[in-house]
């Protein structure tokens, strides 16, 4: 900066100037802004390959053929007439997962954000939301790993008791059926829960700070609790912001790989109707077969369950996305 | 960080809430909407407030919502003691079983050819993730703050779709993009460190984006002005004078965009295949990181390998700590006090 002054001290220099600021102006403008086409091009171009790579087995079956069906034996791929590659399995895997994640995660990270915002010392409020923070730097193989090692033993006497109790319950039992070996939808929705904490709770944060605090010193000075404050000052004003939290996590939850990759029993035959029972995601049967895609059409068909998987995740993030920048300008 | 409402007063009832003022609080607006059965009776009671009876009668209410409001704290506070307690669990575990393994051995040598044999390391691994997210580092950061200069500096429709589109990259699964990267190189040139280096420099460019842009919205708009009326160039604006202003928010921003790469298993699996064998620096060829072994390990059935996948575990989980530890103290200089240089 104090080259730039020194450079302006004299008539002459400024008009020197007058011509190259101009070129080097524009070529900054041009520059950055092919960056920012960049970023258009990335999405672009990813769906472009994607729809491309997927093409061989979108002719072959149908644009919708994978979604009619359940059941994906590539090892039929060669003899059998039908569509070997039915992936309803693995939506319903994605889906079903991440729901659990949220279930459990969205009012966790209310309550977090709002202690975080509202509750704790002041003093210790920043410190709490970086431990929290924390929960999102640890790398997914990790959690897998000690998804395998560490929680699921710790379930397991757990679910076995539910299996044994809601388990027997006529209608509802079927969810809730045994046995219970460890990997399965539940524990992948579980560490999903824990993953996608740090984020749902991020953006609740900044959709709490938005409330005025006019009103909140109003409901505090008309006598309400920390609580009534909380629930008439703070929350009512949250709702579509914490929707739109909860469904940007779930956007993150349905693209989570490794850790549900390590935890789910990657079973591809058939839907398990237990959220005990294994199964597989659309990320996770990617990342296992993607490397040993030999069978006629088999790496097309992985394709086009990345495919689909783009297809949702972004309609979820555009929903997300909408939803909470209604709550406030700059959030998320 | 949001304002600080006044300390609830230990006597709630006792509080002098000049009654003259009611029509003008919107409290009570919100109140009707929300209350259910259950809050009824304190909804009403906030609502009511300035022509409640005089004191004294209402101690009963008064006592119960004293009561709910502990309840409900000590319940928010547990929730959060919980997460906390997951996360000491998982870190905890992962130093156990990891301190077991780790030592100048395991940082200096590569895994043994037989996965059931003890000994080795994952040297090959530290160093083919250092080598790779350097690479993807060094892509993604000039593109991403150019890109989040235009955005926030230029304007217009471009910038506006474009910071759309980011908003919605950040939420591409990270598998896509490594099947993208997958297509668009791996097919041609095959399995290298420069495949995995550009599908993680894709995935890291829009968190950086949406860090530096987030950061060039705190510099005061007067700055600008200044540095234009002195016939400052835009661009020479930016580039010495806004970009600093907001360079430790943009750094962390980078560095948390660097941890989470260095995490990244999903894309790398599609894109640099891995390499348990020796140490591979070139990166036009198939290496190792850190995260492929300790995912190729951890899933043997071998005691040794997992031992040694705990071992990696742990140093990534260090190193991305280190990081994630730099972009706190570089945030910390910030609060983007404009004026300050």
């Amino acid at each position: 900066m104090v080259t730039t002054l020194d450079r302006l001290d004299g008539p002459d220099r400024l008009r020197r100037r007058r011509s190259r600021p101009r070129l080097a102006d524009t070529s900054f403008r041009y520059l950055t802004g092919a960056a920012a086409w960049l970023m258009i091009a990335l999405l672009a171009g990813t769906t472009a390959f994607l729809v491309d790579k997927a093409w061989p087995s979108l002719r072959q079956y149908g644009i919708f053929g994978s979604l009619s069906s359940s059941r994906w034996a590539p090892s039929e791929a060669a003899t059998s007439k039908g569509n070997p590659y039915g992936i309803l399995q693995f939506v319903y895997g994605t889906v079903l997962t991440s729901f659990i994640g949220m279930l459990i995660a969205v009012p966790a990270a209310v309550a977090i954000a709002l202690v975080v915002t509202d509750v704790a010392p002041r003093r210790m409020r920043r410190p709490l939301s970086w431990l929290i923070d924390l929960l999102a730097a640890i790398p997914s193989v990790v959690y897998g790993f000690w998804g395998i090692f560490a929680l699921i033993p710790a379930l397991k006497p757990v679910v076995t008791d539910v299996n044994d109790t809601l388990g027997k319950v006529p209608v509802i039992g079927k969810v809730f059926a045994g046995p219970f070996f460890g990997l399965s939808y539940f524990t992948a929705g579980l560490i999903l829960a824990i993953m996608v904490l740090p984020i749902i709770t991020a953006i609740c944060r900044e959709v709490f700070a938005t409330a005025p605090v006019s009103e909140k010193e109003a409901a505090l000075a008309l006598g309400a609790t920390k609580w009534e404050m909380l629930r008439l000052a703070v929350l009512p004003r949250s709702r579509s912001g914490i929707v739109g939290a909860a469904i940007l996590g779930f956007g993150r939850a349905i693209g989570e790989t490794i850790a549900v990759t390590m935890v789910i029993g990657n079973s591809v035959l058939t839907i398990s109707t237990s959220i005990f029972g294994q199964g597989a995601t659309m990320p996770s049967v990617i990342a296992n077969e993607f490397n040993e895609a030999t069978e006629p059409f088999h790496l097309d068909s992985l394709f086009v369950v990345g495919l689909w998987l783009l297809v949702l995740a972004l309609i979820v993030n555009v929903i997300g996305k909408i939803i909470v920048s209604r709550s406030g300008e700059h959030i998320a | 960080m949001s304002p600080n409402p006044p300390r609830t007063p230990p006597d709630l009832v006792s509080d002098p809430a000049a009654p003259d003022t009611a029509p003008g609080v919107p409290v009570a607006a919100g109140t009707s909407d929300t209350a259910d059965s259950t809050e009824a009776a304190t909804a009403t009671a906030v609502a009511t407030m300035p022509t409640r009876p005089p004191l004294g009668q209402s101690t009963t209410a008064t006592a119960r919502r004293k009561r709910k409001n502990i309840t409900m704290i000590v319940v928010l506070s547990a929730v959060l003691a919980l997460a906390i307690a997951v996360l000491v669990w998982v870190l905890g575990y992962v130093a156990a079983e990891g301190l077991k393994y780790l030592s100048p051995q395991f940082l200096t040598h590569t895994p043994p050819g037989n996965p059931s044999a003890g000994g080795g390391g994952f040297a090959n691994g530290i160093i083919g993730s250092l080598i790779i997210v350097g690479i993807a580092t060094a892509i993604s950061i000039p593109i991403g703050i150019a890109a989040a200069v235009y955005l926030h500096e230029y304007g217009g429709r471009v910038a506006k779709v474009a910071r759309f589109v980011t908003d919605v990259l950040v939420g591409v699964p990270t598998i896509v993009t490594g099947a993208f990267v997958y297509a668009l190189i791996v097919i041609r040139y095959g399995y290298s460190g420069y495949a995995g280096a550009i599908a993680l420099a894709a995935i890291m460019l829009p968190l950086i984006i949406r860090a530096t842009e987030e950061m060039l919205r705190t510099v005061p708009r007067e700055l600008r002005e200044a540095s234009l009326a002195l016939g400052i160039s835009k661009s020479r604006t930016i580039v010495s004078i806004v970009l600093p202003t907001a360079s430790s928010g943009i750094i962390t921003g980078c560095m948390l965009a660097i941890a989470r790469a260095m995490g990244e298993t999903a894309p790398l699996l599609l894109t640099v295949l891995g390499n348990d064998l020796f140490v591979e620096t070139n990166p036009d060829h198939r290496m190792a990181t850190l995260s492929l072994q300790v995912f190729s390990n951890a899933i043997t059935g071998f005691q040794a390998a997992q031992g040694r996948a705990w071992a990696g575990a742990l140093t990534m989980v260090l190193l991305v700590l280190i990081f994630t530890a730099i972009a706190r103290i570089a945030g910390r200089r910030t609060a983007v006090s404009g004026g300050k240089r």
